[in-house]
């Protein structure tokens, strides 16, 4: 066991749990946001450098500090280690710059865009970008791709995080999923766009953090907070699927199927092609419930559970708050 | 006269093969390592030389020789780098071109030091009609039982093979170079686990530069001690140079660590002074990474002593008024230059070679290079340059690899101390543009230069 301090706060974590881990089990408020690390990827990770942070003392028995920010996801902790994440300045500094860098060829299509509403650019940005650009020149971009028949694929938007690389290597058999060409102008690729055809290959839509893949069977249809997920499952005739999934309803209509995402917007686990795609009637789930949606969420913004009606604020309150 | 220990036979006719080569001494080291040495002495003789990587570092070799693990039943490896690519350097190119055999024999050497039984020559793919000189030399090392089972009828064993990249300065990355060799995408790995655990294939390796394995020959033939007494303080031995740009003799010169870049720049033993007389202007000392110095700082430090050819006193004075010795790629330039329109140029190849997997890098390299052209079209602001120290500030020290800081320490340098030449541009640029010289070459007609090869 090692004994950590992040921000402050101090936890005891197995040996060779990364710095990363060790915040989210303190909490969200003290975990820093991933746009690439996802824990049910090996080898995810370290590219993005969202998650940086500062060590300031290595352990107990070498507290000198690290010359440089680390990637909390690839970092391991060593007994006494102390982590400023939020309450560093340098660690700030060098997340706005993150931000700018990955939003910098990035369309911000987001009114037209479906991963809207569940992006972790999104949030990212808002959480910790600045609220100006400082760049005119044109954007990066690319044509859309279909890979397979129901993946789509706008590489326009890909922040090349390797998520869905790392996804096509370990849950797909076969790898034919990959990364083209060098800096500004890689990309990701089927290979000369040969259409992933195997049964876990929709999960690549699940992982991407913003709206690259995207579900065709899906497009257009809605917008994510005019739908209502509900929990559901069936006895999925693919050993290796789970079959637990969310609906996402529009009345009565199945619009989206999609696996179950924790706290950290990570499947909890991976689902098969039929499930995802061909499974939309009520009549193929048995069902379990609505679908708890963090409150903050847009996605909660039209459900009728854990509505929280606005308390009745008079002048002195809102003074308090705004100070 | 210098004192030359890698060059020495360089003038010898016929070098390149290998009778000639044999008849001036040539394998000694693997004589005298295999029959009388063992392993761990041959280790302790590189460490005891003070020998420092060639390849732009400057890590101690004896040091990163004795990092490598060696678990049981596990092989290990020994990995030239000879990819090279970086702007302004090309000695290991003429090392290799003239002294093929010097480098066969630095690899068994060092093979044998470190337990490897297969070792790797990873060469740049630009370099391919290097790679026959090489496996022309490889061959005839087989043939005279320099390679290949039981060598001088020991016990051991080597295999050495050269394998071409296709061509990406980022395979000069010791772990991209792995990634590559093993036949993968040339990303860099995610540190740790160092190679020396974990490299190729998994097994534990090291990554040597030409010149450090080079090195290694005369270190095991003269004694570490007798190395180490060449050279400057921990500076030791001699360090090849490529000298470029505004000189009147460009070349590769091997100096002895520790003479002044005064004598370097103006005497006639190495680059002869600035052509045409004109006034020296600044200085890339280590190849396009490493940050420009105007003149005065290059031929003193800030405390005004004079500056040495040696890790230590290029870097004398931080980056606020130093540099580093790098890869020894020398760019000279006099007073015509323009340090905007150079400082494109370099921009422009860090952002073709970024490999892409880190945000700060793969979106940072193309903007600096957007803003650099921006300016020198003639539609800079004043806040275009602060926003240029902005970015460079965001990318160093926050990538996973260190191509990140090579780019972003060229920029920084260059608006430290040449601030006032990027406001000339913005305030007046067509003046500006007139300036004649400048290491551009925007007009190379790659399709031609291929098709004639
Ligand atoms: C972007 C980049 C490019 C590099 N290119 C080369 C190269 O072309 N040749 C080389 O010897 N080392 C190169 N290096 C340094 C190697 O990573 C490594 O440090 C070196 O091969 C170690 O050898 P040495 O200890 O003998 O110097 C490069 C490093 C980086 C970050
Ligand atoms: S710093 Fe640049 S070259 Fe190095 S890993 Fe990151 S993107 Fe690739």
């Amino acid at each position: 066991m090692a004994k950590i301090t992040i921000d402050g706060i101090q936890i005891e974590v197995p040996d060779g749990t990364t710095i990363l881990n060790a915040a989210r089990m303190i909490g969200p408020d003290v975990a820093p946001p991933t746009m690439c690390y996802y824990s049910k990827l090996k080898t995810s990770g370290g590219y993005c450098r969202t998650c940086l942070v500062e060590v300031t003392a290595g352990s107990e028995k070498d507290p000198r500090p690290m010359p440089k920010l680390v990637a909390s996801c690839r970092t391991t902790v060593m007994d006494g280690m102390i982590v400023a994440n939020n309450t560093s300045a340098k660690v700030k500094d060098a997340r706005a710059g993150v931000v700018e860098f990955l939003l910098l060829n990035h369309p911000l299509d987001c009114p037209v865009c479906d991963q809207a509403g569940e992006c972790h650019l999104q949030d990212l940005s808002y959480d910790h970008g600045n609220y100006k650009t400082r760049t005119d020149f044109e954007r990066r971009t690319f044509e859309k791709i279909d890979i397979g028949e129901k993946i789509q694929l706008h590489m326009t938007r890909c922040i090349l995080c390797y998520r869905c690389v790392k996804t096509a290597e370990q849950i797909t058999d076969g790898r034919v999923h990959g990364v083209l060409n060098r800096g500004d102008h890689a990309e990701i690729s089927t290979y000369i766009e040969e259409a992933i055809d195997n049964d876990f290959s929709g999960n690549v839509i699940d992982v991407c953090p913003v709206g690259a893949l995207t579900d065709k069977t899906f497009r257009f249809k809605s917008r994510v907070w005019f739908t209502k997920p509900v929990d559901a499952n069936r006895n999925c005739e693919n050993e290796r699927c789970s079959g637990k999934v969310v609906l996402w309803y529009q009345g009565e209509e199945v619009l989206r199927v999609t696996g179950r995402k924790d706290q950290w917007g990570e499947v909890e686990e991976f689902i098969c092609n039929t499930c995802r795609f061909d499974k939309k009637q009520t009549s193929d789930w048995t069902i379990e419930g609505p679908r708890k949606i963090n409150r903050h969420s847009v996605i909660s913004a039209n459900h009728y559970m854990n509505l929280v009606k606005p308390k009745e604020l008079k002048l002195n309150d809102i003074k308090q708050i705004t100070e | 006269m210098g004192r030359k220990i890698l060059l020495e036979h360089i003038d010898v006719p016929g070098i390149n093969t290998y009778e000639v080569y044999r008849s001036k001494g040539g394998y000694a080291s693997v004589e005298k390592a295999l029959k009388t040495m063992s392993p761990q002495e041959v280790v302790e003789e590189v460490k005891k030389s003070g020998l420092r990587g060639r390849g732009g570092a400057g890590f101690p070799t004896g040091m990163k020789w004795s990092f490598l693990a060696k678990p049981e039943g596990v092989p290990s490896y020994l990995v030239c780098n000879a990819d090279e690519s970086e702007p302004g350097t090309f000695k290991d190119r003429y090392l290799m071109e003239h002294l093929p055999h010097l480098l066969v024999e630095g690899m068994i050497t060092s093979s044998y030091a470190l337990g490897a039984n297969t070792s790797y020559i990873y060469i740049r793919g630009e370099y391919f009609y290097l790679v026959r000189i090489l496996e022309k030399a490889i061959a005839e090392a087989y043939a005279n039982g320099w390679l290949g089972k039981n060598i001088l009828g020991t016990n051991y064993s080597l295999d050495l093979y050269v394998h071409p990249g296709a061509g990406a300065y980022i395979c000069g990355e010791e772990t991209a170079l792995l990634e590559s060799l093993e036949g993968k995408r040339g990303n860099p790995r995610i540190k740790p686990p160092f190679p020396a655990i974990a490299g190729l294939y998994g097994c534990p390796t090291v990554v040597n530069n030409v010149e450090t394995i080079a090195a290694v020959v005369p270190i095991i033939n003269m004694t570490g001690d007798e190395y180490a007494k060449i050279g400057i303080g921990r500076s030791a031995g001699t360090k090849l140079i490529s000298a470029s740009g505004h000189i009147k003799k460009p070349g590769v010169y091997e100096i002895e660590m520790g003479i002044t870049v005064e004598d370097f720049i103006y005497s006639d033993e190495y680059c002869g002074g600035i052509l045409n007389d004109k006034k020296l202007k600044a200085v890339v000392a280590g190849g396009s990474s490493v940050p420009i110095l105007p003149a005065d700082l290059i031929l003193t430090t800030a405390n005004g002593e004079k500056r040495l050819m040696s890790y230590e006193s290029l870097a004398d004075g931080g980056f606020a008024t130093g540099t580093m010795l790098g890869s020894g790629g020398f760019i000279v330039m006099d007073e015509s230059t323009s340090i905007v329109q150079n400082l494109h140029t370099f921009a422009r190849f860090y952002h073709h070679e970024s490999c892409g997997q880190c945000s700060p890098c793969r979106e940072g390299t193309g903007w600096m290079e957007k803003i650099i052209h921006k300016i020198l079209k003639g539609h800079g602001t004043l806040e275009d340059i602060d926003l240029l120290w902005d970015i460079q500030r965001k990318i160093e020290g926050n990538t996973i690899c260190p191509l990140g800081d090579a780019a972003a320490w060229p920029v920084a340098s260059a608006i430290r101390h040449f601030r006032q030449e990027f406001e000339d541009f913005v305030k007046n640029p067509s003046a500006q543009r007139e300036v004649k010289y400048y290491f551009h070459c925007n007009n190379i007609d790659t399709a031609a230069a291929y098709s004639s090869l």
